[in-house]
Order: structure tokens, then C-alpha cells, then sequence
């Protein structure tokens, strides 16, 4: 099986016509579809947040059957995915993509569910050591990006499951759990 | 002196004829110097016929004569001019029956004018050109018959005398002084004498047919002319003035043929009189329609329809009627013709093809492009075994009744799953060698078996390719899985075949 990096390709990432945006309707419904699929998976094994549509990404070119995909069909299936409530574009120009393979909720609840294995309820933390402290090592939180941090702690925050409040130094932000 | 005039095919018969005819000339001369001495006297002013001129100055013009061409400072010279009378420094006036020669001074204005009648001319020299002939002004000769009293013979007067006209002709020299444009004239001169528009309007008015213009009259009594004032055919003389007659018709209906427009101008009265007569008619016809038509009246209204298109008018009725008979016989006519092509084009053939070949077929009387697309539209409504057929991408093909997209599909289909096929798909030339159709049509075949879901294209910096279509084998939420007997695993084996593992391809394999 063809892998890229640590991910295993379809079979059909060497079928040419998967990477020339199709016109009939039924057909490029498909294409589009598995190109989602392909790309959720790939951002998440490969933990990648963001997307940006001007430089290389390994996903969209296929040296083996030397295809490329078109900026038009790139473009195409992330806006797709933003349809779907999947991703979101950082910029009115569309040249960066947030890609979110969990939905922002999910996000929370996999900070609720850290934040309740590791009896951090009613402690303090700064939003950065939610990102890369000891304990979140191992977990999805590790590495996540931090504006998909920060969108899922003020969601939580609405519900009331934490307060977000500017810390003593600069730059950092902390957050207090009442989960 | 033999008065040549270069006939390029057959300039021994012209020499002959113009040497007899002035041999012709010297005789009757003589003949009538010792016979009417008292005429020619009376004929030194009277050579030419009269023509009225208006209180301004202009000649009186003849029910249906038009004016073609204008020289000034003109001299009329008949060839004897000691006892013919000369005109000097006129303005010549060409129409279409007469040659006018008016007196033209500053001082006053000419109360009378000469004339010649176009039909009283029966040869028109071309104009020489020689050594003399650039020194001198130029001149425009022409020879005229005449009646027996001397004077310019009138066929409106004369017609219907048999007073035994004599069989002479007189050449006219025409010395152009002015700066006019005399080949320009020369040119108008025979068109305007050929024409014989004052035939047409002796026809018409004198009612029965006795009168014709180019009498062949094998008529009683000697003489070259006969009882109605027309050139009779006898002896030598007339067996070569028949030949001459005769490569002047055929001149003359070569002329029309080819629809000089001198001649269409001279028609273009007619044309739209005739025209609005026409439109009036149908219009009326249309809007005064009750329930109940009359067949009659349809195939009268199809009749003139007819007429109509065939001077080129396009009908003023609804194009949307049945048609014209025009439309309908070239719709079938075509229907048998592409039978061929489209047999040899593999049962479609571009609409544009189907064009040239048709017209180059037709030799002449070629169709428009929109008659093509009409006749074709009929189609719908015979039943013929040729349709026609537009592409989503707009290019339209005439193709057999019979023909069956699907059993294109399915040959396209078997094509496509060929091993060579399944690893780098088949390009709108591939697919006309094994159909046997041209590319241009392939193509079209394809993207219609794409449309069906048949095909996936793949454009890239190789071209424009079409793979059979896999994606509705595979499923998003289960991407890895391959079925075992279906198209997928058919493709993974045929391009694992390489040796070089799923998808792999060397780079020398294209």
C-alpha cells in the first residue's frame, strides 16, 4: 500500500481522473466526497490544523501518476469541507484553511474529559500548558493549534465550565476550571 | 479598306463578313448616287433621325428609355459626308434605345436633336488602338442601317412597310473631342445595344406576336428585309448574319446568366414593383385567412412563395409555415445525398462536413448555410432516415435514425477496460481509430458517455484522457475496501501488472 509519511493512501489516490475536478454532477459529488474523507483523516493522523492553499501539501500531488491538483479543485473541496461545518477559512482570500477533523465541540469535551482525568477541576492553568504541558502529552491535546484551543475553551467558558482571564504577565492567558 | 473588328474566335469569318459588307457598301452607294440624287441632297441635314427636346434643353426621353452614359464635344460623322450631313461638337447621349446627339453651346439651348435608334445599329466596332489612334481623339464607329431614302432606318416608323428598304449600312464615326471617358462609353454602348430594351416594349405594345424583335421572318419578296422592318435570312450574307445573331444571343443570355448588374439595375424597377405586388398579395392573403382555408389558396400562396425565393426574395409569410416547396425538395435532395458520406463517416457526420460536401456536390446554384440548417430541421417532419443532432457542447452532426448511442456506449466500454485502457486511458483519437469515426466526433461520443457516468476524464500536461469510471464503486466510509470482482480490483490488477505495486508506474511507460 502507498503511504505518505505515516498515512496509508487508497487504492484510488493513483486513479489520474481523482485529481481533475469532474464536471458531471454525480461523478464530482463523489470525487468530492472521498477528497473530504481523505483529507479529515490525513490532517488527523498527520495533526495538522491548518491548510494554507498557496504552498505545497503533500496530499494534493501524486508523483507516482505525476498529477496535481488544480488551485480551482483545491479550493473546491475545502470549501466543501467549510460547507460541512468541517473546516474554516482563517481569511476573506481563502488562502488558509483551519481544518477541524474534531468539530469544536468535540474539542471541549475532550478538554472536559482531560480536565476530569487528570482532577484538574477546580485549578488554574495557562492555556499553553493545555497545549503542551506534561500531562497533556500523549493526548489529542498535545500540539493542538491554539486557535482551535481558544475557541473550544470559550465555548466552554459560555456554558460555564471554566472562566478564561488574563494572567499577571503578558503573554499568557489562564484559565480556571469549575467543571 | 477592310474594317476589322477582333473577334477572338473566329477572326477569319469576321474579316470576311465586314469585307463583303463594305463591298456592300461601295455597291449600293453607287447604286443609289445614280438612282436617288435628288435624296441625298434632301438628306444632307436629314440623315439622322429627329428627337424632341424639351423647353430646357434635354431630350424628350421614350416610355421605359434610360439614360446610360454622356460624352461632350462629340462630332458625328457619317462615312460619306459629302452627301451626309455632319454634327460637330454635340453632347452624345447614350440611353437605353437611341443615341441622342444634342447641339451643345453656352449660348442657347438646342431646341431639336438627333437621333439614332439603337435598333436601326448593326455593328459596333471595337475601338482600335494604333499609332494614329494615340495622336488622335478617339473614335467610336459604328455601322447603321439605312432605308432606302438615305436617312437612318427607324424601325418604329417603318415597321409593317414593305417599300423594299435597301439593304445598306452607313458607318457613323463618333469623334470624341471632350475629355469624356470613351471606353467607359464604348463598354455602355454594347450593353445598351445588346440589351434590345426597345424590343421588349414593342412586344408588349403591339399586343400580338407577329412583331417579334429578331424577326427570322422567312417571309415573300427579295430583300434583306422582310414585310415587319426585320433582318431576313438569305444567301450567304444571311447564313452569316444568322450566325452572327445567334453568338450575340447566346452572348446576350450568357450576360444574364451571369446577372450583369447593369442588367439587374436596369430590372431593379421591375424587381421591386413586382416584389411589393407580392408582398401585398400574401399579406393580404394571411390576414383575411377565415377558419376554413381553401387548398386552393394555400398552393397558390406556396406557388408565389416559390417565385418569391427564387429571384432571391425571402418569403414576407411566418417561416415557421411548412415551409416552402424550395425548402422541402432540398430537404429530401439532401436527405439522398448524405446517405454516402454518412455511411463512409461511420454513421455521424459534423453538420459543417455534411455542408461542403453538399455544395461542392451542387457544382453551382450553391445553398446558404441557413437553408442547410432549414432543410435539415424539416427532417423532423418526413420520414427520412437521416436526423439531426445537437451536442450539449453544440456542435451539431447529421447522424442515421439507426444509429444507437448505446451500442457506441458499449463499444466504448470495451475499449476502455482493455488493459492498456485501464492504465492510461484513451484519448478522443484513440477512440476514432476503433470506432472509425472522426476524432471530432469521438470526442463528442466520449463526453457523452461521460455525461452518462461512463467515464472520468484527466487532464494534464499529456492531454485531455478519459478512464472508465470507478468512483461509483468506491465507498467513503469504508475508502480501503476493494470488492473482489468489480472494476476496482479489474484496474488495481491491470495496473499492478507493471511489476511495480499498486498505482507505481515507471517512468518510461506513457
Amino acid at each position: 500500500m502507498q503511504k505518505l509519511g505515516d498515512f496509508k493512501l487508497p487504492h484510488f489516490f493513483n486513479y489520474p481522473p481523482y485529481f481533475t475536478l469532474q464536471p458531471v454532477r454525480e461523478t464530482s459529488e463523489k470525487q468530492i466526497q472521498l477528497w473530504k474523507e481523505l483529507i479529515l483523516d490525513y490532517c488527523r493522523i498527520q495533526k495538522i490544523f491548518v491548510i494554507r492553499l498557496e504552498e505545497e501539501f503533500p496530499l494534493f500531488s501524486n508523483s507516482v501518476v505525476e498529477r496535481t491538483l488544480s488551485h480551482e479543485a483545491r479550493e473546491a473541496f475545502l470549501s466543501a469541507l467549510v460547507a460541512e461545518g468541517r473546516a474554516e477559512w482563517l481569511d476573506k482570500g481563502r488562502r488558509n484553511c483551519l481544518i477541524l477533523w474534531h468539530r469544536i465541540q468535540e474539542w471541549a469535551d475532550i478538554i472536559v474529559n482531560f480536565v476530569k482525568d487528570n482532577g484538574f477541576e477546580d485549578s488554574v492553568m495557562t492555556v499553553e500548558e493545555i497545549r503542551s504541558g506534561i500531562e497533556s502529552r500523549g493526548t489529542e491535546l498535545q500540539g493542538i493549534d491554539r486557535t482551535i484551543l481558544v475557541r473550544a475553551l470559550k465555548l466552554l467558558e459560555h456554558k460555564g465550565k471554566l472562566a478564561i482571564f488574563k494572567g499577571t504577565s503578558t503573554d499568557d492567558e489562564g484559565v480556571k476550571f469549575s467543571v | 479598306m477592310v474594317k476589322y473588328s477582333r473577334e477572338p474566335d473566329n477572326p477569319t469569318k469576321w474579316s470576311y463578313l465586314s469585307m463583303l459588307q463594305n463591298l456592300e457598301q461601295k455597291k449600293s452607294f453607287l447604286i443609289s448616287r445614280k438612282k436617288y440624287p435628288k435624296l441625298i441632297a434632301a438628306g444632307m441635314s436629314n440623315f439622322f433621325s429627329k428627337a424632341e427636346v424639351t423647353s430646357s434643353g434635354r431630350p424628350v426621353l421614350l416610355h421605359n428609355e434610360v439614360e446610360c452614359h454622356l460624352l461632350s464635344a462629340v462630332d458625328l460623322e457619317p462615312e460619306d459626308h459629302r452627301h451626309f450631313s455632319l454634327l460637330k461638337s454635340g453632347l452624345l447621349i447614350l440611353t437605353t434605345h437611341r443615341l441622342i446627339w444634342l447641339l451643345s453651346s453656352s449660348a442657347s439651348t438646342p431646341t431639336s436633336a438627333s437621333a439614332i435608334p439603337l435598333a436601326a445599329i448593326s455593328h459596333i466596332f471595337s475601338s482600335k488602338k494604333s499609332l494614329k489612334s494615340v495622336f488622335h481623339s478617339p473614335r467610336i464607329r459604328f455601322q447603321v442601317l439605312v432605308s432606302s431614302d438615305g436617312r437612318v432606318f427607324d424601325p418604329s416608323s417603318g415597321s409593317g412597310s414593305s417599300s423594299g428598304s435597301g439593304s445598306r449600312s452607313v458607318v457613323v464615326t463618333a469623334v470624341i473631342r471632350g475629355k469624356g471617358d470613351c471606353d467607359g462609353f464604348l463598354v455602355k454602348f454594347w450593353d445598351s445595344w445588346r440589351a434590345r430594351v426597345w424590343e421588349t416594349t414593342k412586344i408588349s405594345s403591339s399586343g400580338s406576336g407577329s412583331a417579334s424583335g429578331s424577326g427570322v421572318a422567312t417571309g415573300i419578296g427579295g430583300g434583306l428585309y422582310s414585310s415587319d422592318g426585320s433582318v431576313r435570312m438569305v444567301g450567304v450574307a444571311g447564313i452569316l448574319r444568322k450566325e452572327q445573331e445567334m453568338w450575340e444571343s447566346t452572348d446576350k443570355s450568357l450576360q444574364d446568366a451571369f446577372q450583369d448588374l447593369n442588367a439587374l439595375m436596369s430590372k431593379a424597377k421591375e424587381m421591386v414593383m413586382l416584389a411589393e405586388k407580392m408582398r401585398q398579395k400574401l399579406l393580404s392573403g394571411t390576414s383575411s385567412q377565415t377558419s376554413g382555408t381553401n387548398d386552393e389558396d394555400m398552393g397558390s400562396k406556396e406557388e408565389m412563395q416559390d417565385w418569391l425565393l427564387s429571384v432571391g426574395i425571402i418569403s414576407p409569410v411566418t417561416k415557421e409555415s411548412a415551409g416552402a416547396l424550395y425548402h422541402q425538395q432540398l430537404s429530401r435532395q439532401l436527405a439522398d445525398f448524405v446517405r454516402i458520406p454518412l455511411e463512409r463517416a461511420g454513421g455521424m457526420i459534423n453538420l459543417i462536413d455534411a455542408y461542403c460536401l453538399f455544395n461542392r456536390a451542387r457544382g453551382t446554384e450553391l445553398i446558404s448555410p441557413d437553408d442547410m440548417l432549414q432543410a435539415c430541421s424539416l427532417w423532423e417532419k418526413f420520414d427520412v432516415p437521416v436526423m439531426l443532432r445537437k451536442f450539449d457542447s453544440g456542435v451539431m452532426v447529421i447522424q442515421n435514425k439507426s444509429h444507437s448511442d448505446e451500442e457506441v456506449f458499449a463499444r466504448i466500454k470495451s475499449l476502455v477496460t482493455k488493459p492498456e485502457a485501464l492504465r492510461t486511458g484513451i484519448s478522443p483519437t484513440d477512440a476514432a481509430m476503433t470506432l472509425g469515426i472522426a476524432p471530432a466526433m469521438a470526442k463528442e461520443h466520449l463526453l457523452t458517455a461521460e455525461s452518462k457516468g461512463l467515464l472520468c476524464r484527466d487532464i494534464s500536461p499529456d492531454g485531455f484522457r478519459f478512464y472508465i469510471n470507478l468512483f461509483p464503486e468506491i465507498d467513503p466510509c469504508n475508502m480501503y475496501f476493494v470488492k473482489d470482482y468489480g472494476i476496482c480490483s479489474t484496474w488495481i490488477k491491470a495496473v499492478s501488472t507493471t511489476g511495480l505495486g499498486i498505482g507505481e508506474r515507471s517512468s518510461t511507460f506513457r
